[in-house]
């Protein structure tokens, strides 16, 4: 169990903004995810808990061992903190094969038995072929998971993952979350996976935390938050909603309904609790809950008319961009019966439709 | 006549021996000085650094001086060292030692600073989380990721420990067949009319020369290290 409490400040220079990292988390076994935008501080909270980054103030407990402590002025070298950090780039030392990449971690025991130490772990992540491999002989995946065999031979007590699939295809990402759900159900201790990749936290993560701006903004089970973000800000982070900006126009607590003004067109909305006409508000709407109809002329009651842009046509689905970035997400079927139309309406359940606070 | 002298190539063996102790000596406590300034962030720092460059700027004759008072038979080193070998410091082939570390060192110690500073910190900051306490990481890390260029610094070394006079005629002197060296050797052919011995000697120090720097040359690495 990892328990943070992180302040690090740095002044605004010339060419740089002040920036103020302010968070407090706790990390039981399984992946806690540090989502968030580059420069929002995910990564100096790992360098902090590494110990590369002294904190201006705050308290990092491992387990029951005491990394940091403003107030005192406990600060570990990172050589005493027995966290284990899988680098954006692996940082294989370039100089050494595999095999010696991996010796380097396991300073306990025989040679005999760092050798076997070694080697078990080489089969594990299925890398006795190449273990005599420089790293620039390795395949993007190869390296991977040599670096995070490396970190497990230290016996860390954490895991940090700085963007461990950053610069992956599409099919060694699904290798490496494999090889990470196969770590995650054999390493008992707790993982910090650092990403800005919203599939990976969903795909990874048991828990996850929403960095902006050097604080923590929503915390929650990835699904939740991904499902209820808290804030227009996240749900524009996270990038996966559209977002739609209405005035309330009509609420009925009674039925349970509300009309919504948005732009020149009124849809159907569910009742806001604690909102009056008038209001104005952020609803977001994930692009699989969207559907397109083909229109002539003006739209029907609860449509909204809109150009579209772009279409990808995938196997099954079919992503139609429209103009302002709207997006949609539909079956391929639905998007065949209606792709000759020249103009396109969309319309959304209004059970589908998510009021954003603030 | 002069012209027909035999050539005493004894100076070419002691100038060789006295450049490799002294490239030793110089990357011994050159290049830890390197990764300490590369590595540590302390208040006189900047000063540090002036004060290792500076007998590049100093005129030999200083630095001979400073040498004489520092290791002369009435300093507490030069008293060692005599308590010790049984003879003074000064005015022995040691000294020319000591004078060609003097006239390297400052290079090695800012070529090997920039190498170390090359080094990408990713690596160093892996093998600390790994456990490895300063020193290991030093020398199974860092050291080896910069190895090329410090080599390349230490033949650069190498080859101005060759070429020191100044210094090395003010405190080991030119004693033929003990602590005269190549470079003072030459001086005294060209003094007393021993024009082959003169011609032969400085070709030799050229060609030995020009083979180090294309040495050093093929050691710097073309890329940046990554």
């Amino acid at each position: 169990m990892i328990n943070a409490r992180l302040k690090k400040s740095y002044p605004g220079g010339k060419d740089s903004r002040a920036f103020t990292l302010d968070v407090a988390f706790e990390a039981a076994k399984g992946v806690t995810v540090l989502f968030g935008p580059s420069g929002s501080g995910k990564t100096l909270t790992l360098d902090c808990i590494a110990g590369f980054v002294r904190p201006t103030d705050g308290r990092i407990l491992l387990d029951d061992a005491l990394l940091y402590d403003g107030p005192t002025g406990v600060h570990l070298p990172p050589q005493a903190r027995r966290c284990g950090y899988v680098f954006q780039n692996y940082a294989l030392f370039p100089h050494m094969t595999l095999r010696e990449n991996l010796e380097f971690a396991v300073t306990r025991g025989g040679n005999v038995e760092r050798h076997k130490r070694v080697s078990e772990m080489l089969d594990r992540f299925q890398l006795g072929g190449v273990a005599g491999r420089a790293p620039h002989e390795l395949s993007g995946g190869q390296k991977q998971r040599g670096s995070i065999a490396r970190a497990l031979l230290a016996d860390p007590k954490l895991l940090l993952l700085d963007e461990p699939a950053q610069g992956l295809d599409a099919v060694l990402r699904q290798e490496l979350y494999a090889v990470l759900r196969g770590v995650q159900d054999n390493f008992a201790r707790p993982i910090l996976l650092v990403t800005h990749d919203v599939e990976e936290a969903i795909e990874l993560g048991d828990r996850m935390h929403v960095f902006r701006d050097g604080r923590i903004v929503q915390s929650g089970a990835p699904r939740d938050v991904f499902d209820a973000p808290a804030s227009p800000d996240i749900a524009r982070q996270l990038g996966i909603y559209n977002l739609i900006e209405a005035e309330i126009v009509a609420l009925d607590p009674g039925r349970n309904t509300s009309r919504l003004r948005v732009g020149d067109f009124e849809i159907a909305g569910t009742y806001y609790p604690g909102h009056l006409k008038g209001d104005r508000v952020t609803l977001c709407a994930h692009p699989t809950q969207v559907s397109v109809t083909a229109r002539n002329g003006s739209p029907r009651a609860n449509q909204i008319a809109m150009e579209l842009e772009h279409v990808v046509e995938g196997a099954q689905r079919a992503r139609l961009l429209f103009e302002g970035g709207f997006r949609a997400e539909i079956a391929r079927a639905e998007w065949e019966a209606i792709e000759r139309a020249e103009h396109f309406a969309i319309e959304i359940q209004p059970s589908s439709l998510r009021l954003l606070k603030g | 006549m002069a012209e027909s002298l035999p050539i005493d190539w004894f100076p070419l063996w002691l100038s060789l021996r006295v450049a490799l102790l002294a490239t030793l000596l110089a990357a011994a406590s050159g290049i830890p000085i390197a990764y300490w300034l590369a590595n540590r962030d302390f208040r006189f720092k900047e000063f540090v650094d002036a004060a290792t460059t500076l007998p590049v700027v100093l005129p030999p004759t200083v630095l001979g001086y400073y040498l004489l008072v520092l290791l002369g038979r009435e300093s507490w080193p030069g008293r060692a060292y005599e308590s010790i070998f049984g003879e003074p410091l000064v005015f022995s082939w040691q000294a020319a030692v000591l004078a060609a570390v003097l006239h390297s060192a400052p290079l090695l110690i800012k070529s090997s600073r920039a190498a170390l500073e090359s080094v990408d910190h990713v690596y160093e900051r892996a093998a600390r989380t790994l456990g490895a306490p300063e020193w290991r990481v030093f020398f199974q890390v860092t050291l080896p990721l910069a190895r090329r260029p410090i080599l390349a610094a230490s033949a650069l070394a190498f080859a101005r420990s060759l070429g020191d006079f100044g210094v090395t005629i003010m405190v080991a002197g030119n004693i033929p067949g003990r602590t005269q060296t190549v470079a003072v050797a030459i001086y005294d052919a060209v003094e007393g009319g021993n024009g082959a011995a003169a011609r032969a000697l400085v070709l030799v120090v050229s060609l030995l020369a020009l083979a180090l720097l294309t040495l050093a040359n093929r050691l710097t690495p073309k890329r940046a290290m990554s």
